[in-house]
């Protein structure tokens, strides 16, 4: 498996085996019909933006990526493994983590608690065995050594409780936990939203460099500008259908907009603009980028 | 005529916060929310020294630790709960309970002592279990649940003891923790140590675990916690169950303390453990606090009751002094809440 090349822009997705992959996802709530038949690729390296407008079934599609909801039918592959999540937590095992637009931080916690929360290692031997006790200075060497190499200057004193820092700065601590040891597999849900310019640039940086470490990342955003600038394939959801993938290299910002909104279709666009993506069916490895 | 006009400072300059010494009070208060406490009991006891040299005894200082045994050790479970942003108004109740079952099964059915007292912790857990069960599977405030407990549990205790008191005639293990220790006129009792080291286990368990970091963590912020990961309901079910044990300890030195069990003799532990804990600075949004304030918070108490008998002051006015500590200690609480970053 292939990694893309840190911060070269256009990044080259990576191609071979998909880290995620789902197949004919259906999910319905009674008679309302939320994901019909949606088929999904995300490969590690790479930015897949989701976009589509309300009601489209983004979330829908999110949550059974996340393990909040168990789709009906179809299936999911992590790594080329079926898998069937129950919880998020299971998907979280299995290297999938989720960011949330509402920031899923414990204020009153430092930075290095907040990245292993949830997943505090203990001292060796009988110390960490019988009497439970915490590495903390293991979790904070680990974690200063996670935040040197992702280049965040913003967050200077690991020590620093969180509810001290910005919402931007809080937000890339949520986006930092969420790649930070282990994962495959970090999902977006509206990261920057609620953020200012500054700030969702800084989030913005650290998803680029996250991609450089290999992860796979869904980016599920509103923002167009957002999306075009850190995407390396689109992922248009239309009621409850994935109806296309489009390359922001390829389309424009405002073809994106208008195939999602229903006005045009991805083959109106593409027979004026990429006949050759156009027969590209969905899922497979995308063509090289000129 | 002129006039001086400052020179206005640039834009950032005007906008950054400016480092006064009340900023700086602030945020070494918010970092170490035990400190103003602390430098109340001293201050406390000061001002109660000079004002009648025999508080500085050592018998009478023994003596306020002894009388800060029971109300201390139970504040150490009611910190349990109040960092979950829970609160508990039952947990005198339970103790009570607790004190006439390890009681009268000594003197009644002549149990050995070790089957009472864990007969006794039994029930404090068993009541803990169903307060943090209607917390977090019916999912009910835990202001309601524990005025709703706070009641049955009154209520089975006096049937239970049916308008007897108990006083036990020989020792044994339950009344073990009010024998008394040390000399030179410093007596405490392995009540008091048993409290201290209570104090000791829990700070280790609430600082150094991923439990106690959990604990906090849920109680600061729950959604963000139950995203993070984190069982919510498990930490928060486990956290009533072991304030239950904690109960049944201060039961023990209850026991030890009056010697038997009194039914009528806990009914204002509930508040009092509840204040403790917030002159301690424990935040009762949940989250913030260290649990040695608890410990500094019930000394407090007793500092004041104590201090103020021996000033020769009517004890109406010690009863107000507390209501005023309780209210300083929480306005004190939401200034060093707020943050500004």
């Amino acid at each position: 498996m292939t990694t893309a090349t840190p911060a070269s822009t256009p990044s080259t997705p990576a191609t071979g085996q998909p880290v995620l992959e789902a197949r004919g996802l259906v999910k319905t709530f009674g008679h309302v019909v939320g994901l019909a038949g949606v088929d999904l690729t995300l490969y590690a390296g790479e930015v897949l933006a989701v976009i589509g407008d309300n009601g489209a079934g983004k979330s829908t599609l999110i949550k059974c990526l996340s393990g909040a909801m168990t789709p009906d039918a179809g299936t999911i592959t992590v790594d080329g493994n079926q898998v069937t999540f129950r919880s998020t937590q299971e998907a979280r095992l299995a290297g999938i983590e989720t960011v949330y637009q509402t920031l899923a931080v414990a204020p009153a916690l430092d930075i290095a608690s907040n990245l292993f929360l949830a997943r505090e290692e203990r001292r060796p031997g009988i110390l960490g065995s019988v009497f439970r006790m915490l590495d903390t200075g293991d979790m904070k060497r680990k974690s200063k050594q996670f935040i040197d190499e992702l280049g965040i200057r913003t967050l200077q004193n690991i020590d620093q409780s969180v509810e001290t820092l910005s919402g931007g700065q809080r937000q890339v601590v949520a986006v930092a936990r969420a790649g930070a040891f282990g994962g495959k597999v970090v999902i977006l849900d509206e990261p920057t939203a609620a953020l200012g310019v500054r700030e969702t640039g800084q989030v913005l940086r650290l998803v680029r460099d996250l991609r450089a470490r290999g992860l796979g990342i869904i980016l599920i955003s509103h923002n167009m500008p957002n999306v075009f600038e850190v995407a390396d394939r689109i992922h248009i959801q239309r009621l409850g259908r994935g109806i296309g993938v489009i390359s922001p290299e390829t389309h424009t910002p405002a073809e994106a907009v208008a195939i999602m909104t229903g006005a045009v279709t991805l083959e109106d666009v593409e027979s004026g603009a990429d006949p050759e993506l156009a027969g590209r069916p969905e899922g497979s490895p995308p063509p090289t980028q000129r | 005529m002129t006039q001086v006009v400052e020179e206005p400072g640039t834009a950032e300059e005007l906008l950054r916060p400016r480092d006064t010494p009340a900023r700086r009070i602030h945020e070494v208060l918010h970092r170490l929310p035990a400190l103003s406490p602390l430098i109340v009991l001293i201050l406390a006891c000061i001002v109660f020294g000079l004002a009648n040299p025999r508080f500085f005894r050592l018998e009478n200082l023994s003596i306020v630790l002894q009388q800060a045994a029971v109300v201390g050790s139970l504040a150490v479970g009611q910190t349990l709960i109040i960092l979950t942003a829970g609160i508990d108004l039952s947990i005198g109740a339970v103790m009570v309970l607790s004190t006439l079952v390890m009681a009268k099964l000594v003197n009644d059915n002549s149990a050995p002592g070790i089957i009472a007292l864990l007969a006794g912790i039994i029930i404090a857990v068993v009541a803990g279990t169903i307060n943090g069960l209607l917390v977090t599977q019916v999912k009910l405030p835990p202001f309601i649940v524990t005025l709703g407990t706070l009641s049955i549990f009154t209520a089975i205790t006096l049937i239970y003891a049916a308008g007897q008191t108990i006083s036990l005639t020989s020792s044994s293990l339950i009344t073990w923790t009010g024998q008394t220790i040390g000399g030179g006129g410093f007596n405490i009792t392995v009540g008091v140590l048993l409290m201290l080291l209570l104090y000791a286990g829990f700070a280790y368990v609430l600082r150094q675990t991923a439990w106690g970091r959990h604990l906090y963590a849920t109680g600061d912020d729950p959604e963000a916690a139950r995203l993070a990961g984190i069982n919510t309901n498990r930490v928060l079910l486990s956290a009533y169950m072991v304030a239950g044990a904690v109960v049944g300890i201060a039961a023990w030195i209850q026991v030890g303390r009056i010697n038997g069990a009194d039914p009528n003799a806990g009914l204002n532990l509930n508040l009092e453990s509840i204040t403790a804990v917030v002159i301690g600075g424990t935040s009762l949004f949940g989250g913030r606090g260290v649990i040695v304030g608890s410990l500094i918070g019930a000394l407090i108490v007793q500092v004041f009751e104590n201090g103020l008998a021996l000033a020769g002051v009517d004890p109406n006015y010690q009863v107000l002094a507390v209501g005023v500590l309780v209210i300083v200690a929480v306005a004190a609480d939401q200034w060093i809440r707020s943050v500004k970053s």
